[in-house]
């Protein structure tokens, strides 16, 4: 029965909770249990909050009996939250030493909506330390192993929540995506990453990386569960100056239309800057497979080029570690999380040998760069031009959506690499967020829904889908369709192509 | 430590140098919250009390910027005569700091709300000298330390160190003049007064509680000198902890005797930070500034940009309250005042303070006469401000009433104001609890004449025969019988009606 449970997706589960078939506490029990079971394994989480979800859960079971209507469409469905939203009850690390074992004194808007809407949050995710990285080989707490293959990476930052997919520990998933946090784990796990237009969902709370860049997002193994969930987390806060003041998208209609199968009159791009060398054939194949399932749709497909987008990942890397540096100049020991305690230090001696051990060897990496970017003689060169080239991105994006109504391109330019295989060459691992970059850099829409397995190596693939700001549902209805075709075709969902997982204790 | 600087002559040093001065005051505004979170602004609570996750920079908290804070600042640059932006940003300017919660302060960098504006500041000789404002931005303050164990209070040999974040994120307005040039000898005194009006400004605009001693006022001076006829700057220093009008202009003179020794005794001015000693009214050499700090400034990427509309300027505009200058121009003319009377009563801080008991019903010389001297002297002698005395504008007119009633004389007038001073209650309630009144009834007046010149026969007679100024023993034995409380004009007559 409870691997049953685990199997189920979002929208399913909480049809059966609400028409209480089952209970909340069933479906949690089952994915607790799923996780005492795989977790060893996996290590897809830092903390599980085991009595803290099955209350949830049971406060979620007691107001159905009492004949309430539920909370929101997912009420009842567990979730794994990124370790980088703030939790008043759970420990917020940010996969780094520096915050080992602190407890917030407050919750994330993301959290806050979770919780209203009856969800129910299983634990917290492993990451790269403070999102730094594609493969959550940096966390301080250990990596987490991708369910497909595991002595391969499950991506980065976000590995933890979406190899909690991958390995039936959780329906749902909550990520941040900087340069692609979301979508690059979501492609190579095999699941659904959203991220969505910047200001779609509310940064109140979210342990900032790159603040012009992060954005939270859902995460599932469906496209209709992702919709679930990005309405329950999206819309205006004004805790977050950031925050779009508008209506969230339609996205869930757009997906449930989607699933219909039909995209006439839908045009997509291929971005033709997104091939070539550095793809692995395998990919760039799955790829094609894609785009000409979509054609079948009805879609029409276009090449359309996007100049600029070849100088997105040296802009990036002047941006984000430039306001990372200013971001994590907090983490000093003055206040709160880890404090050398070597004595007879001054003020300023103390938060230098705090810096120097809690943060990782990527984490100093990128302060160090974004510190010499933003120094003075160094500023218009490095962080000025690099935001002139951001200009120009967001250029590309209009004039390829004056033709198109969304573009796609793979999400990554290759499978899960090997654990180990590019920790000592931070180019080699900066080139994953190679395609989902230009979508930070101009803050639209865009998410990796699986587009089958790569030839070469039988390890999934992302087909990545862009739409333009405030525009998600686009995206939406076209991955919605894009699955739903696919699993009809190949016999079911591709997620149900991992690997078994050896049960061992947690 | 090092030794006392040596000092030019401040005579010789005008004669040989410019001054070249820049003031930066940072004003606290008086909001009801912080300048990015909802955090209470009050001044003096419990340590760490008016905090929450934004102004304490927890991991994951945003900014949202105070409109009110915006709205002030806006009114400051209008009543500075600056240009409104139509659009800006905040920055973030970078440096570690334990009293700083992020590391870094959410500021205005080259691109402030208002700049290139100007201020007219009047001088003790009436003389108006105009300051040009450069800017005048907003940003946030940082908390505040506690240095235990160490001398003074400064982080130098102190034992451990306590931190206090309630300040932190207090809206401040910062306001840098243009170089003031030009003013020479003057220059201190253009300091001063360009503080005083400043203050008296913010204080009209009703944006900040101006108080210098409690911090929500606080200027740092700038100064260099250059060789008269030359035109390039010199080494400027930076002198703070500059805490009254008056030490504005101490530090000043204090900095062009110290620079003009340094100069022509073949050194050269050391860019850096100096610290005033209120108590003997010199600087001393603080943080260096070789190497000019490196803040890493960057566009503040939690904020979107600020773009007041035209139209919410406009109606900020219209809604300024009658400046200083003018305010005081209506009153010279409305009062008829001199040049000198005017000076007196703005130098005194009571033009508020008799504009209001004017209004209560107070003759408008009689009001003066009362703040300007009595008043001020108290004042003067609690070192209080004197709209701090505890005696309200409505009280010093009623108190002036009865002395035109003829119920009070002035002697009475003044004890029955020290009564209201000392917490004894309104002014009839003091002249009732310590039986103040003048003795205006008639037949106990007359016994007391009578007895006076029953007790002196000889004055009596002498006045009896027409040597009226003989009166005055009769009236100073009949005051002194009635304890001062007789109309002494009343007394007079009465003594001469006796003896007609």
């Amino acid at each position: 029965m409870s691997s049953d449970l685990t199997r189920l997706t979002a929208a399913e589960l909480a049809e059966k909770i609400h028409a209480r078939e089952i209970t909340s506490v069933e479906v949690t029990q089952a994915h607790l249990g799923r996780i005492e079971q795989v977790d060893g394994t996996v290590h897809a989480f830092l903390h599980v909050d085991t009595d803290g979800a099955l209350e949830a859960a049971r406060r979620v079971d007691e107001a159905l009996a009492a004949g309430e209507p539920p909370a929101s469409p997912l009420a009842g469905v567990p979730l794994a939250l990124k370790d980088v939203f703030t939790t008043s009850d759970m420990p917020t690390t940010c996969g780094s030493k520096m915050l080992a074992g602190w407890i917030p004194p407050y919750d994330a808007t993301v959290t806050r909506r979770l919780r209203e809407a009856g969800i129910v949050i299983l634990g917290k995710t492993n990451m790269d330390e403070f999102a730094m990285g594609s493969s959550t080989e940096n966390s301080a707490y250990g990596p987490t192993r991708n369910p497909w293959d595991l002595d391969r990476i499950p991506g980065g930052s976000g590995g933890g929540s979406s190899a909690s997919l991958a390995a039936f520990e959780a329906p749902l998933a909550i990520g941040t995506d900087t340069g692609g946090s979301i979508r690059q784990p979501g492609a190579v796990t095999g699941t659904v990453g959203v991220k969505p237009t910047y200001g779609g969902v509310s940064r109140y709370g979210l342990v900032a990386f790159s603040s012009s860049l992060d954005q939270g997002g859902p995460c599932a193994r469906t496209v209709l569960d992702a919709a679930l969930l990005h309405e329950v987390i999206g819309g205006h806060d004004p805790l977050d100056s950031t925050s779009i003041d508008a209506p969230v998208p339609p996205v869930v209609a757009a997906a449930r239309e989607g699933a219909s199968g039909d995209l006439t009159g839908v045009r997509v791009g291929v971005v033709r800057e997104f091939s070539g060398e550095g793809y692995q054939p395998g990919v760039l194949a799955a790829f094609q497979r894609a785009v000409e399932q979509l054609g079948r749709l009805g879609a029409e497909v276009v090449e359309v080029s996007c100049p600029h987008f070849d100088y997105a990942l040296p802009a990036y890397y002047l941006i984000a570690p430039s306001e990372c540096s200013s971001n994590l100049a907090r983490f000093d020991g003055m206040r709160y999380g880890l404090r050398s305690r070597e004595n007879g230090h001054s003020a300023e001696e103390v938060m230098s040998l705090t810096r120097e051990a809690g943060f990782g060897p990527e984490v100093k990496r990128r302060i160090m760069l974004g510190t010499y970017a933003l120094s003075a003689g160094y500023y218009d060169a490095y962080y000025g031009q690099a935001q002139k080239v951001r200009t120009l991105i967001v250029r590309d994006f209009e004039a390829a959506f004056d033709r198109v109504d969304v573009l796609v391109a793979p999400t990554t330019p290759t499978t899960a690499f090997r654990i180990g295989e590019r920790v000592d060459d931070p180019m080699a691992m900066y080139l994953a967020d190679l395609c989902t970059i230009p979508a930070n850099l101009a803050g639209n829409a865009a998410l990796s829904v699986p587009c089958g397995l790569s030839e070469d190596d039988g390890l999934p693939v992302g087909l990545q889908v862009m739409a333009p700001a405030m525009e998600d549902h686009r995206m939406y209805r076209v991955a919605a369709a894009y699955q739903a075709a696919r699993d009809d075709a190949e016999g079911g969902p591709l997620i149900h192509r991992v690997p078994d997982l050896e049960v061992t204790a947690r | 430590m090092t030794a006392v600087a040596e000092l030019m002559d401040y005579a010789e040093v005008v004669e040989r140098f410019d001054p070249v001065l820049g003031l930066e005051v940072h004003v606290e505004l008086n909001t009801n919250t912080k300048m990015f979170c909802g955090c209470p602004t009050a001044f003096g609570a419990e340590p760490n009390t008016q905090v929450c996750p934004t102004c304490l920079g927890l991991p994951g908290s945003l900014p949202v910027v105070n409109r009110k804070a915006v709205e002030s600042a806006i009114r400051i640059g209008l009543a500075l005569n600056c240009e409104i932006a139509e659009w800006c940003r905040f920055a973030r300017k970078n440096y570690f700091y334990p009293d700083m919660p992020k590391n870094f302060q959410t500021s205005q960098y080259d691109e402030p709300i208002a700049f290139n504006g100007h201020l007219d500041v009047v001088l003790d000789d009436g003389e108006v000298f105009r300051v040009g404002i450069e800017r005048a931005h907003m940003e946030e303050d940082t908390g505040k330390s506690l240095h235990v164990g160490g001398s003074g209070g400064r982080i130098h040999g102190a034992e451990h160190s306590l931190l206090d974040y309630n300040r932190a994120g207090v809206p401040l307005i910062e306001i840098v003049t243009k170089p003031v040039e030009g003013a020479g000898e003057r220059a201190p005194e253009v300091a001063r007064a360009y503080v005083t009006a400043l203050r008296d400004l913010l204080r009209a605009l009703d944006v900040s509680d101006v108080r210098m001693d409690q911090g929500s006022l606080r200027c740092d001076a700038n100064v260099s000198l250059k060789p008269k006829g030359t035109a390039e700057f010199g080494t400027r220093t930076e002198t703070k902890n500059v805490n009254s009008l008056r030490s504005v202009e101490r530090a000043v003179r204090y900095e062009m005797c110290r620079q003009a020794a340094v100069l022509t005794g073949g050194g050269s001015v050391v860019q850096e930070t100096r610290h005033f000693d209120e108590s003997t009214g010199s600087t001393a050499a603080g943080r260096r500034k070789e190497t000019s700090e490196d803040y890493r400034y960057f566009p503040e990427p939690d904020l979107v940009p600020l773009a007041p509309s035209r139209e919410w300027v406009k109606e900020l505009s219209a809604t300024l309250p009658e400046l200083p200058w003018e305010r005081r121009k209506r009153a010279q003319e409305e009062w008829g005042l001199s040049d000198a009377e005017l000076r007196d009563l703005v130098n005194a801080g009571a033009l508020e303070l008799v504009a209001e008991t004017v209004e209560a019903g107070a003759s408008p010389d009689e009001a003066r006469g009362w703040w300007v001297s009595y008043l001020a002297q108290q004042a003067n002698a609690r070192g209080v401000e004197i709209a701090d005395l505890p005696i309200t504008p409505k009280q010093v007119a009623r108190v002036i009433a009865l002395v035109a009633e003829g119920a009070l004389t002035n002697k009475l007038a003044r004890q029955v104001v020290d009564g209201v001073l000392a917490g004894e209650g309104e002014p009839d309630e003091v002249v009732a609890a310590r039986g103040l009144r003048v003795v205006s009834d008639d037949s106990a007046l007359l016994a007391a004449v009578d007895e006076a010149l029953a007790a002196q026969p000889d004055v009596a007679e002498k006045i009896r025969g027409g040597k009226v100024q003989a009166a005055g023993a009769i009236v100073g034995a009949v005051m002194k019988a009635t304890r001062g409380q007789a109309d002494a004009k009343r007394v007079r007559e009465l003594v001469i009606e006796r003896c007609s």
